[in-house]
């Protein structure tokens, strides 16, 4: 660029400021006659009236170069001007970007250098297209690479556009659907989705109904059973063959304990389901947290054989602390599976027992006895689940299969319109292509392909790049879908499970202390706890006892009560230990100490 | 640490030189100093000297400083401690009131002087000063995801590493991702136990975590031991316990120490008899609860009637800086040891245990009679006090 300098000197701090000292036109203005300096001001003066004086980026210098090269040609001189304008802002903009891709669009200055060596309409064209190609090389250096081709395609836009685009153009277009309209459109086409959780004390035969049930629904092959039989057999535990199908690692398979949320779908002719086999153990509830917060409703299933029924409905059992949690989260309809019946030899007497039992306490625990049903099977032999039971195996018993009750059950009508909150379930790889991908539910609001987001309580951005609902492609999603959004423009690390998704212009604020109105599962006093909300876990602190309230109109009874007494209601207030929590007003969570599920509640 | 000289007049004033050998005393170091006290210290000062052309040359001049104490401060991390204050007596580098920041250094004498020694301050340097055998333990409590590496001295517990990963949850098909996930979280963890625990110093090393991790875990690092032939964690092979707890937090140590497997082992230590403290007191509190009472204001009405059999404290409401506060604490301690049936314990307030008696106002009482009513009248003063307090609290 030395020869520029030679000549232009005047201008070159401008110059390098206007253009970062990139493409410009060769030198030959050397020796300019006096008459040519007249038609200059003369043609400049003419341009000037055409396209005014309000482009920053067409200073008087530059028309005059301009003219020179089209011989004084006005009309010629302004589409190029024009067309120049456009481009140095989309050059502008992309320096924004990333400062380091200088290098790499001085190559280009020097290819559109070449392209300028002749000047005429069609080598301007020519050079600008190499120049945008230029320009895909330098976007390489951006963070999110964008594809070549498509950089190409919007160089050539850019030529024909008079307006720079806009500045933060999205890497990926948003098709601007109204997912509103479009969801109310397909709703009454589409079989709606489900969520069902699978909750029962330890042993209660949870995943081995589910594996029974997903096999003779015709999800799970004949050949992997098999398999799975005898490599059960192999390590003597035949009897959780059909539980594989749920507990796929190594750690839940030679413990034969359920440790994770397993996710299987399946469809009837009536609707479509998503299980979420929830663990037993009391060491997993949190997962088990995590499961019911995506759930509509929830099948419980109870151990019918001696004793066992009694050990998971004691105090300490896992029957009434999950049917208190589910809950507590918002489900309002259960079904009770009363398994392992084959054991008791189909016994009525015991069925009604447990039936007798279990109401009452379903009751208590805030259930309407309309959303409570009672259902006999046997998981490992498969009677009344998706069959019905053998001819006279239940003379007394006349009500429907297991699966014709679930699809008696309709989900919940989810706000579709609100502004998007999803709990993050996982976020892994999933695959060449999409090197980031979160899954979870959404639990009010929409998404689209093209969807600016944040998970909080991070702040970094990311764009959907594509959405699957149950393993198909689709363009958008709303609430009560299961999804797996497809993201680019974000570093894995910074989106975590139990973060809030959000779409960018509403995200939610994320709190580090707030007031709760809870029930108390246990005596509670200013204390540690773990707070748990879906997936996420974390550790607070109850600092104040503010209130307890009466259970019937929820006035206050007594204020700053020392500690609060198990089964009552009160407000409190917590602090969190570490970062804040993505929680927001009328978020549900679930307070747990020492082990125990101590209280549940949402925020005021 | 040593007591070096102890000179206390009978109006309680007066000094004490100590000699602090190894990071732990710089806990009891910042339980005993306060804002107003006089700390006399070993630093080093950059002295900037003109000459008489007007040239200016800086040299570095170790002193021994007085100052008195503006601001204490403590990095439980470092075990440092940094005190804040202006010089108290001049010498010809320094002039008085100049400001001085002195960071205690092990193996230096540092003589503290104050207006009035009261019994829990002395308290605090006999306790530090007690020759008795220290047991350290290390501790790692995990849940899938989450870890935390910490050192329990007799007196703290230091949070040495957390480590916080994302771990691909099971899915139909893809496990694969979630193993390779859990054996990296290992691997971090093993790593950070070798940099952050001195194994061969610990009496024992707990891994604590729901479910099978902390079993796992203990696979993993004698697995990897072997592989790499580490003698010191292959001959520590008996210091390593498994213990279950429900989450992987770190209050999840209270649970921990509590577990019988532990207490069989550390079970006179000074941790372990606090965190009995507490467990005790809740327990009270739920089968019991008019003879298990917190806050300062019921804790008083209790003494006063003569019905504390075990009065807990936090040893950061000793720290107050308002001297009065102290002073009524003092008094509460003293009440209690003067009715002569009263046990008085003194919690750490860096233990998870003292965190848990933080929460409720950093005081809390056993009584030895049930009493009710206790919190019936003055509402709004005890409120102040715990607001106050919580200003305080580390």
């Amino acid at each position: 660029m030395s020869r520029h300098k030679n000549v232009r000197t005047m201008n070159l701090a401008d110059e390098l400021d206007d253009y970062d000292g990139d493409y410009y036109e060769d030198g030959e203005s050397e020796g300019i006659s006096p008459e040519d300096k007249a038609k200059i001001a003369d043609g400049l003066r003419r341009v000037r009236e055409v396209i005014g004086d309000d482009i920053p980026l067409i200073t008087d210098d530059k028309i005059e170069e301009t003219l020179w090269y089209y011989y004084f040609d006005i009309e010629r001189s302004i589409t190029y001007l024009l067309n120049q304008a456009g481009m140095t802002a989309t050059k502008k903009q992309k320096k924004t970007v990333a400062v380091d891709s200088k290098a790499p669009s001085q190559k280009a200055a020097a290819k559109a250098q070449q392209g300028f060596e002749g000047p005429s309409p069609d080598d301007v064209v020519i050079a600008a297209q190499s120049q945008s190609k230029g320009l895909g090389k330098g976007q390489k250096a951006e963070k999110a690479p964008r594809a070549a081709t498509t950089s190409i395609q919007k160089g050539v836009e850019n030529l024909k556009l008079t307006e720079p685009p806009e500045k933060t153009a999205p890497k990926i277009p948003k098709k601007k659907i109204d997912v509103v309209a479009e969801y109310e459109k397909l709703k009454s086409k589409r079989k709606e989705n489900a969520n069902l959780i699978v909750i029962g004390h330890v042993d209660a035969g949870k995943s081995t109904l589910m594996g029974r049930l997903l096999y003779d629904a015709g999800v799970v092959d004949e050949r992997t059973i098999q398999k799975y039989k005898q490599e059960a057999e192999k390590i003597g535990k035949s009897s959780f063959a059909l539980a594989w199908v749920l507990d796929q690692t190594g750690e839940e398979r030679a413990r034969g304990v359920t440790i994770d949320i397993a996710v299987n779908a399946f469809e009837t002719e009536k609707g479509r389901f998503t299980i979420l086999d929830a663990p037993g153990h009391r060491d997993f509830i949190p997962n088990m947290i995590a499961g019911a917060a995506q759930a509509d409703f929830a099948v419980l299933v109870i151990d019918s054989s001696p004793g066992e029924f009694e050990a998971g409905f004691n105090i300490r059992g896992q029957t009434k602390e999950h049917a208190l949690l589910v809950r507590s989260i918002g489900v309002q309809r259960i079904i009770v599976a009363v398994n392992k019946l084959d054991l008791m030899k189909w016994s009525q007497d015991r069925f009604d027992e447990i039936k007798q039992q279990l109401s009452q306490f379903l009751a208590t625990a805030g259930f309407q006895s309309k959303n409570v049903s009672f259902i006999p099977c046997s998981g490992l032999t498969g009677d009344n689940i998706v069959r019905g039971p053998e001819a006279g195996l239940i003379p007394w018993y006349t009500g429907p299969t297991l699966i014709q009750e679930l699809e008696t059950a309709k989900p919940v009508a989810k706000a579709v319109e609100k502004p998007l909150r999803m709990t993050i379930t996982d976020v892994y790889r999933g695959g060449v292509t999409n090197p980031v991908t979160i899954s979870g539910r959404i639990e009010i609001g929409n998404v689209q392909v093209g969807d600016i987001i944040v998970a909080a309580p991070g702040e970094e951005r990311a764009q959907v790049k594509g959405i699957e609902v149950d393993n198909e492609a689709t363009d958008w999603a709303v609430a009560g879908n299961n999804v797996q959004l497809h993201l680019t423009g974000i570093d894995m690390d910074h989106l975590k499970i139990g973060d809030v998704v959000c779409h960018a212009d509403n995200p939610l604020v994320p709190l580090k202390e707030f007031e709760a109105k809870i029930l108390a599962f246990e005596s509670l006093t200013p204390m540690v706890i773990d707070i748990h909300r879906g997936r996420l876990n974390a550790s607070g602190r109850i600092t104040k006892l503010i209130a307890t309230l009466d259970k019937g109109n929820g006035t206050v009874t007594k204020k700053k009560p020392r500690h609060i007494a198990p089964g009552s209601l009160a407000v409190i207030s917590i602090s969190v230990t570490g970062v804040p929590l993505p929680l927001e007003k009328g978020s549900k969570i679930v307070l747990r100490a020492d082990g125990l599920t101590v209280a549940a509640g949402v925020l005021a | 640490m040593r007591l070096i000289k102890q000179h206390v007049e009978r109006d309680g004033s007066g000094a004490v030189t100590l000699y602090p050998e190894e990071p732990e005393d710089m806990w009891h170091a910042f339980n005993l100093i306060r804002v107003g006290d006089t700390l006399r210290a070993s630093a080093v000062r950059r002295i900037v000297s003109e000459s008489s052309t007007g040239s200016t040359s800086s040299s570095r001049v170790h002193m021994n400083l007085t100052i008195t104490v503006d601001k204490v401060d403590f990095d439980s991390q470092a075990g440092q401690l940094h005190i804040n204050g202006r010089i108290a007596e001049e010498n010809k580098y320094v002039k008085i009131g100049a400001h001085h920041t002195l960071d205690l250094e092990l193996n230096r004498n540092f003589t503290i002087g104050k207006a009035e020694w009261d019994s829990v301050s002395l308290g605090v340097v006999k306790e530090a000063c007690d020759p008795a055998e220290k047991a350290e333990i290390g501790a790692v409590v995990l849940h899938e995801g989450l870890a935390n590496v910490c050192l329990i001295t007799e007196h703290m517990t230091v949070l040495r590493q957390r480590i916080d990963v994302s771990i691909p949850r099971k899915r139909t098909g893809s496990i694969s991702a979630f193993e390779k996930a859990m054996e990296r979280f290992y691997e971090t963890i093993y790593q950070s136990i070798l940099r952050h625990l001195p194994i061969a110093n610990l009496k024992v090393i707990l891994l604590a975590s729901p479910g099978f991790l902390a079993e796992s875990l203990q696979k993993y690092i004698f697995a990897e031991a072997v592989k790499a032939d580490n003698k010191t964690v292959l001959t520590a092979r008996p210091k390593f316990v498994t213990v279950h707890c429900s989450t992987g937090h770190v209050h999840a140590l209270n649970e921990v120490l509590k577990s019988p497997a532990v207490l069989a082992r550390l079970a006179d230590t000074k941790y372990a008899k606090e965190t009995k403290a507490m467990e005790t007191f809740f327990k009270m509190m739920q089968t019991d609860e008019d003879r298990a009472w917190y806050g300062p204001k019921e804790v008083e009405r209790a003494i006063e009637k003569g019905a504390v059999g075990t009065l807990l404290m936090s040893n950061s409401l000793f720290r107050s800086n308002n001297m009065s506060e102290r002073r009524r604490y003092v008094r509460m301690v003293e009440d209690v040891k003067a009715s002569g049936a009263g046990e008085v314990m003194i919690l750490s307030s860096i233990h998870e245990s003292g965190i848990r008696l933080d929460g409720l106002g950093g005081v809390a009482a056993l009584l030895v009679f049930p009493l009710q009513d206790l919190d019936e009248s003055d509402d709004e003063a005890e409120e102040g006090d715990l607001d106050n307090h919580e200003n305080q609290t580390l």
